[in-house]
């Protein structure tokens, strides 16, 4: 598949026509984008609709370790709980994907071999995304051969940021055609973006140059995904979907906890890009403490009483 | 039909204690009337309660009433006690704000999330906010020592019942007037929980009245002669025949009427959260606003896309129980005027203009109608004119600024209007050339009591909030 689909193939032909394109998008008014994030965070889900939302949340969760002190043992922890999120209760669905750094990946791929969920590895000198093309690209195919299936890469705010936009989607097309066969996911680390015109310029640039999943956040800088910010980037794969017939998925990763915040995504991916996207293959939570909340919630569903935090394991 | 499936979450009617009857509220005593009518549900049909009808004799006593707590009590009564009776009525709609929201829903068929996140939390701040003036009336410019009129004689109608009230009673007894008010005759119950609210804070007796009853208990108020100012908000045609009965008498008059607002979209507004003020403007409360954004005006060259984005927004209304605390848009108020609303809709369709509305099943009971747009709509078809006070929307396109303009200011009313634009400059040119009481710039419906509102042309005249709104309550 190329990395420009055909209506828009021109818009990146020069830095000039790029920017010309980016910003002809509509704008963003961002009270109207806060008050209508917050409307929908106030839909009501219970009983069968909750059962409902929360087994497919666990089956969305990216789940995560990202951090210095990551051992071989906490990875293999890690995903024999994604195997089985819930020891006690076998109807409990696996989660959707693991995600390390490249170095743990020849342990998760080992780890994870038969269960059919995927790896997913962070790269391009993630998470401030400041090195040489090169070295991004090595990164990549490292983790490619080490058994990653997926890549979370992270853009250059700086060359966003300073409208070298051209730039930025050159790199994204490079990565991509490193990744081979490994899904894509863009990291646009939005809290450093800061405007919705721009989280909106971004997740276009993005999808442009052929990412499979755009990506909130990296976890690492606050604020990491918010409801308004995935707002827009639904909206904007609704509309990519629209123009070019190109269906690309949504990740908001880093700062989401509670299966209330779960369920208030969910509603916002039903009523915004619409129940397409309700599935594992098109919408993910990059999480760690989320799923303990989600198995805390599924099990007072089903029994009517709450168990202790003690009764999920750590990691 | 999606696959995430809400499913049912009500709001439960449990603490609402309905009585099987309600008398009228006169001298801080509930009173039984002359005769008496029922009130109902819009959303399943069901018998509410049965209240009082006040005959010309009971509007007389509730006159009465107030003119004496206005000589004896309200009216030498120093603002900053006043403040106080405001006030605690303010934190008592606080506090009983759930129970107010669930008996507005039932009432009035409005979704319980506009109720509680709307009007009763509007309606406490409108108290909070007029409280604050009370000791501070010489300071509002309105002279050295502005004076109360004296009785004010106040009609509200069924849309926003409480809001509306707390509209005409906060500033009137903040301004040192006592009042007899007469709420709408389909929607009596939210006033009548507020008579308790007034005794539990031990409001002096007479100094809120509230007379239940139909077009003829609203007439004996306006015509009573000893009512020193008339409060009216309501249909334009009764607004006349108002001010034909208080014409040639002492009485002040402020009349809050129709409405047919033009929500001008231009092409670089941003498109997603016009959307959203779109069917904020024309879907709120069923379209049962006299400001509703009930005519678009889109520039042509982004029309087609935004009639999509219109209509899939559209798709994801929720329309149905106005207890659940999911639904979108509730029920038409009653079965009158659900009849006018489907006799507009049939009038655009044989005009020639294009009718859509998303699949959507209405319940069997009640009075509903599915939220509709009609597109090729001309200045000229009815639909653009006539208030049609529900969720029906006329689509009309602009090629030019000026164009945009025109069509905006060419109709009778001027009550409220809407501009969507990212050109801070483009608004502000627009709004001046706009002959509307309120223009909102990339919002809609968004009230403060802060804010004045009121009408241009047919739309009335006095204006109600901010400051302005207790000159129609003082003489200078």
């Amino acid at each position: 598949m190329t990395a420009t689909i055909s209506p828009l193939s021109e818009v990146t032909r020069s830095d000039a026509a790029l920017r010309t394109f980016l910003h002809g998008l509509p704008g963003v008014d961002r009270v109207g984008a806060d008050a209508r994030a917050a409307g929908l965070g106030t839909r009501s889900i219970k009983t069968t609709a909750k059962a409902w939302a929360i087994d497919l949340a666990i089956r969305m969760v990216d789940l995560t370790t990202l951090e210095g002190a990551d051992t071989p043992g906490k990875v293999r922890a890690l995903c024999a709980k994604a195997r089985r999120p819930d020891p006690a209760d076998p109807s409990c669905p696996p989660v959707a994907a693991i995600c390390v750094y490249p170095s743990m990946v020849p342990t998760a791929a080992e780890a994870l071999r038969g269960s059919g969920i995927h790896l997913a590895s962070v790269a391009t000198a993630f998470p401030s995304g400041q090195a040489p093309l090169k070295v991004k690209l090595d990164d990549t195919r490292a983790a490619v051969a080490a058994g990653a299936d997926e890549i979370d890469m992270v853009i250059s705010r700086g060359a966003f940021l300073a409208g070298r936009y051209l730039e930025v989607f050159e790199e994204i097309t490079a990565i991509k055609e490193a990744c081979g066969k490994a899904h894509l996911k863009v990291i646009l680390e939005t809290g450093e973006l800061v405007t919705y015109d721009n989280v909106r310029r971004a997740s276009w640039l993005a999808m442009l140059a052929g990412g499979d999943f755009i990506k909130t956040s990296t976890g690492k800088v606050s604020p990491a995904a918010t409801l308004p910010v995935t707002l827009i980037m639904l909206e904007a794969v609704r509309d990519f979907l629209d123009t070019t017939g190109r269906k690309v998925g949504v990740k908001p990763a880093g700062g989401i906890r509670t299966t209330k915040d779960a369920i208030k995504y969910l509603v916002m991916v039903n009523e915004i890009a619409g129940d397409g996207w309700l599935d594992p293959d098109w919408f993910r939570f990059g999480a760690s403490t989320l799923l303990n909340d989600l198995l805390m919630q599924r099990t007072k569903l089903a029994t009517g009483h709450y168990s202790g935090p003690d009764y999920f394991t750590l990691d | 039909m999606s696959r995430f499936e809400y499913a049912p979450a009500p709001e439960s009617r449990s603490i609402v204690k309905l009585q099987p009857s309600y008398g009228l509220f006169i001298n801080g005593e509930f009173t039984d009337g002359a005769g008496s009518f029922k009130t109902i549900s819009p959303a399943s049909e069901e018998v509410l309660a049965e209240v009082a009808e006040a005959s010309s004799a009971d509007v007389d006593r509730a006159v009465q009433a107030a003119r004496r707590a206005y000589e004896d009590v309200w009216g030498p009564m120093p603002g900053r006690e006043r403040a106080k009776y405001l006030f605690r009525i303010a934190r008592i709609i606080a506090e009983r704000s759930r129970e107010l929201a669930v008996l507005e829903s039932l009432n009035n068929g409005k979704p319980i999330k506009e109720s509680r996140d709307v009007d009763v939390p509007l309606s406490a701040a409108h108290f909070f906010y007029y409280a604050g003036w009370a000791d501070k009336l010489p300071y509002a410019g309105f002279g050295a020592d502005p004076r109360p009129l004296g009785v004010a004689g106040q009609v509200i109608p069924w849309n926003f019942p409480l809001l509306m009230l707390a509209w005409k009673i906060a500033p009137a007894l903040a301004a040192g007037n006592t009042v007899v008010l007469k709420p709408a005759e389909t929607t009596p119950l939210s006033a009548l929980l507020f008579a308790e609210i007034c005794q539990q804070a031990e409001l002096p007796p007479g100094v809120v009245n509230i007379v239940t009853g139909a077009g003829e208990t609203g007439a004996a108020l306006v015509n009573h002669p000893d009512v020193d100012k008339v409060a009216f908000t309501g249909s334009t045609e009764v607004g006349r025949i108002i001010a034909r009965a208080v014409a040639g008498t002492k009485k002040k008059v402020t009349l809050e009427l129709g409405g047919k607002a033009a929500n001008i979209v231009f092409d670089d507004a941003a498109i997603d959260q016009a959307v959203e003020g779109i069917v904020n403007g024309i879907f709120f409360n069923q379209g049962h606003v006299c400001c509703a954004g009930s005519r678009l005006l889109v520039q042509e060259s982004v029309a087609d896309q935004l009639l999509e984005s219109l209509k899939r927004r559209m798709a994801t209304l929720r329309v149905g129980d106005p207890l659940d605390k999911n639904t979108d848009i509730g029920a038409i108020n009653s079965a009158e005027q659900l009849s006018r609303i489907k006799a507009l809709a049939e009038i655009g369709a044989s005009e020639g203009a294009e009718r859509w509305s998303p699949a959507c099943e209405l319940p069997e009971r009640g009075f509903w109608f599915a939220p509709t747009i009609f597109t090729g709509v001309s200045q000229a078809h009815r639909i653009a004119r006539e208030e049609i006070f529900g969720p029906v929307l006329s689509v009309l396109t602009f090629r030019t600024p000026a164009e945009a303009v025109e069509k905006a200011n060419n109709t009778p009313y001027g009550l409220s209007a809407g501009i969507w634009s990212e050109k801070g400059s483009r608004i502000l040119a627009i709004a001046d050339q706009l002959r509307a009481g309120v223009v909102w710039a990339n919002t809609f419906n968004k009230f403060d009591p802060t804010s004045p509102f009121g009408g241009y042309k047919e739309s009335g005249y006095g204006r109600e909030g901010g400051r302005h709104g207790l000159e129609a309550y003082l003489a200078q």
